[in-house]
């Protein structure tokens, strides 16, 4: 239902209304402040995906402060529909505005055709423009630490992993985590549970009872809500969080989570269109840039799998280690990457195999 | 596969099960007085968000229960007044409540995500479940045993009592009902408090005791599986219990079979099956020997008005 019914809220930062518009309007020869947009797909409050873009928009904020005025609008729905937030904020004195969702992709091209004075920022899309360009993280990276940490800490040598849908993004996530925790234990099995949704808690829920039902002592998740987190804690197994530190859900389970931190892009890129000089381009940040973090790692983390997952963090920041390394066959046999060979940035964009060991 | 195991998947299977059975039980009632009320997955939210906020604020689940029986009683009502006083079309005014109670509980709950409270326990002392065998019988939270309880006293009413045979009177026949003496839109308005009761009740099992917190849409549309449910038991009590266990089993079936390594179907064909099922009891119904609506009350959907 919420693909059609969505509660728009239009929210001014800074202490600015719509009927204000017109006196900034007025002060823009002075030095009016530099509008930022942002739409989001769901609420502020998911305290998944959507917190940690609002995040960057309050780092932004607080980094220049009356320099800039900021406006979001949350539970977007993903479509065509989307134009109308879009145009929207393009209307309303923003300089340079973040769609951060997938399925804004085709509208933010569309609006940005008709305003190509702003900039137009789209996050995990792959359609650019000269006004309009893409950013995403590489969330591979933090799954490749967790998977190191599940390796150590599980004793069954399996790992349950809840998964929305067969996206690229999602596959590389299952592949990277389970490459991993197979570099500690060959025997490792990760059983994926398509759960169709982004979001459902009820079913995630279940899903993580059903995996701990079959053996699995760890559980991770490419869905949004922290409902595996707490069906692990009931039943006394590790997990980790999703896109924020989730440990107040799970005290005793939650061993680690990925973190999106996209405050350092955002104050960088609005930096760039106050100076005149941002320009369009790709960005596929990692730990190195801070745009993928690791939460601090729980007590019951062993001083074995601290050593080794910090050792993966120190190894892809100096770029000695990539977690798709060859030689690498999927699950018919074929070579993927021959041995030694890295992974292009193509090649894991596109990524629909699944390795040896992956029950999905 | 252990008993232990197979306990586990059917504690699974039962708190699934259970708030589409209330949810489904509540609506049940509501459509024998003639009334259709597609806002279930409102009331819901509504119930769900209520039930939190107090556990969470009072540290108490029982009053977080209590709460969500008066707010889905309360969102009800909204629907009640529209329909019965005002005579507003109920199929309209039912889904117009679902986008309300969508909208209401994210707006009182925004202050609650990312909060937690203390799962609603077992009914019994967990000593006396000690056994898997034991634990599959005495192991389960009192909504689960109050929920069945329901389903024999809502059959028992319908069936067996002369106020539910006057509740079916009217929802079978309106204008009769009225012309004999009983008075239509009261006993429509007790019905819908029943039936928001539970759907309140229905919602706040997912934010006190399946997953002991709140987010926006936590119910993520069962209100409309139990709307599927009522069609799907012809409007018999029995066959709703029968029905929501049913749908229950094919939802955890799915994932078991996903974790266990067994494809059968894609998932996205075992997420429709509940509707299909619904389509499937339909058509049977409608080709059986009571063709055409067969069990539905007769004036269901319909406004009443004392003329």
């Amino acid at each position: 239902m919420t693909s059609i019914i969505t509660r728009r809220r239009f929210n001014f930062g800074a202490g600015a209304s719509a009927a204000a518009l017109p006196f900034t309007a007025g002060r823009a020869l002075a030095q009016a402040p530099l509008g930022v947009g942002f739409i989001y797909v769901g609420p502020v409050g998911d305290h998944g995906w959507t917190w940690t873009h609002d995040q960057g928009r309050l780092a932004v904020e607080k980094e220049f402060g009356a320099k800039v005025k900021t406006s979001f609008i949350e539970k977007v729905a993903e479509g065509p529909d989307a134009a109308r937030a879009i145009r929207q904020l393009a209307q309303a004195n923003n300089q340079i505005i973040f769609t951060t969702s997938f399925g804004f992709m085709n509208p933010t091209i569309q609006v940005a055709k008709q305003f190509p004075k702003l900039f137009f920022e789209h996050a995990t899309g792959y359609q650019r423009a000269d006004n309009v360009a893409t950013y995403n993280a590489r969330f591979y990276e933090g799954r490749a630490v967790i998977g190191t940490i599940a390796g150590h800490m599980s004793k069954s040598g399996q790992a349950g992993y809840i998964a929305s849908f067969p996206i690229p993004e999602v596959v590389m996530g299952i592949n990277a985590f389970h490459l991993a925790a197979k570099k500690v234990n060959p025997n490792f099995r990760t059983k994926v549970i398509w759960a169709s949704t982004w979001y459902d808690p009820a079913k995630e829920a279940d899903a993580a009872k059903a995996l701990i039902d079959q053996g699995c002592d760890i559980i991770t998740q490419h869905t949004d809500s922290a409902a595996a987190l707490q069906a692990a804690e009931q039943r006394g197994v590790f997990a980790f969080g999703q896109a924020s530190d989730m440990k107040a859900f799970a005290p005793k389970a939650h061993l680690s989570a990925i973190i999106d931190d996209w405050s350092g892009y955002y104050v960088k890129r609005v930096r760039e269109a106050m100076d005149g000089t941002w320009k369009t381009g790709d960005v596929w940040g990692g730990i190195k840039d801070g745009m993928v973090k690791i939460a601090p790692y729980n007590d019951a983390v062993t001083p074995a799998a601290r050593a080794a997952a910090d050792a993966v963090q120190k190894g892809i920041v100096d770029g000695t280690l990539h977690p798709f390394t060859g030689e690498l066959k999927d699950q018919k046999g074929v070579v993927r990457l021959k041995a030694g060979e890295k992974a292009s940035d193509e090649l894991m964009s596109k990524m629909d195999w699944y390795v040896d060991g992956v029950q999905a | 596969m252990t008993s232990a195991i197979l306990v586990s998947i059917l504690m699974t299977l039962v708190a699934a099960s259970t708030p589409i059975l209330l949810a489904a039980l509540g609506e049940l009632v509501v459509e024998k007085a003639g009334v259709l009320n597609l806002g279930v997955e409102g009331v819901m939210l509504t119930g769900a968000v209520a039930g939190f906020a107090v556990a969470y604020s009072t540290g108490s689940t029982g009053a977080g229960l209590v709460a969500a029986l008066v707010a889905g009683v309360a969102t009800a009502m909204v629907f009640a007044v529209l329909t019965l006083s005002l005579t507003a079309n109920q199929v309209a005014t039912g889904l117009a409540l679902t986008i309300f109670g969508i909208g209401a509980s994210s707006l009182i709950g925004a202050g609650f995500v990312g909060r937690t409270i203390t799962r609603l326990g077992p009914a019994f002392p967990e000593a006396l479940s000690g056994h898997p065998l034991l634990r599959a019988v005495l192991g389960h939270d009192i909504v689960v045993y109050l929920s069945l309880a329901l389903v024999l006293a809502v059959s028992f009413f319908l069936n067996r009592t002369r106020p539910g045979l006057i509740l079916r009177a009217v929802g079978e026949n309106d204008a009769s009902a009225h012309a004999i003496g009983y008075r239509v839109i009261a006993i429509r308005y007790a019905a819908i408090t029943f039936g928001g009761a539970l759907a309140g009740l229905a919602g706040a099992y997912f934010s006190l005791a399946l997953t002991p917190m709140w987010a926006d849409s936590l119910t993520a549309g069962r209100g409309w599986i139990a709307l599927a449910l009522v069609v799907f038991a012809a409007w018999r009590p029995a066959r709703l219990l029968l029905g929501a266990y049913l749908f229950g089993a094919v939802m955890t079936a799915e994932l078991q079979f996903k974790a266990a390594g067994v494809t059968v179907l894609p998932p996205e064909a075992l997420a429709m099956a509940p509707y299909l099922a619904t389509i499937a009891v339909l058509t049977m119904m409608s080709l059986g020997p009571k063709s055409g609506r067969a069990n539905a009350p007769a004036c269901l959907g319909k406004p009443f008005s004392a003329s």
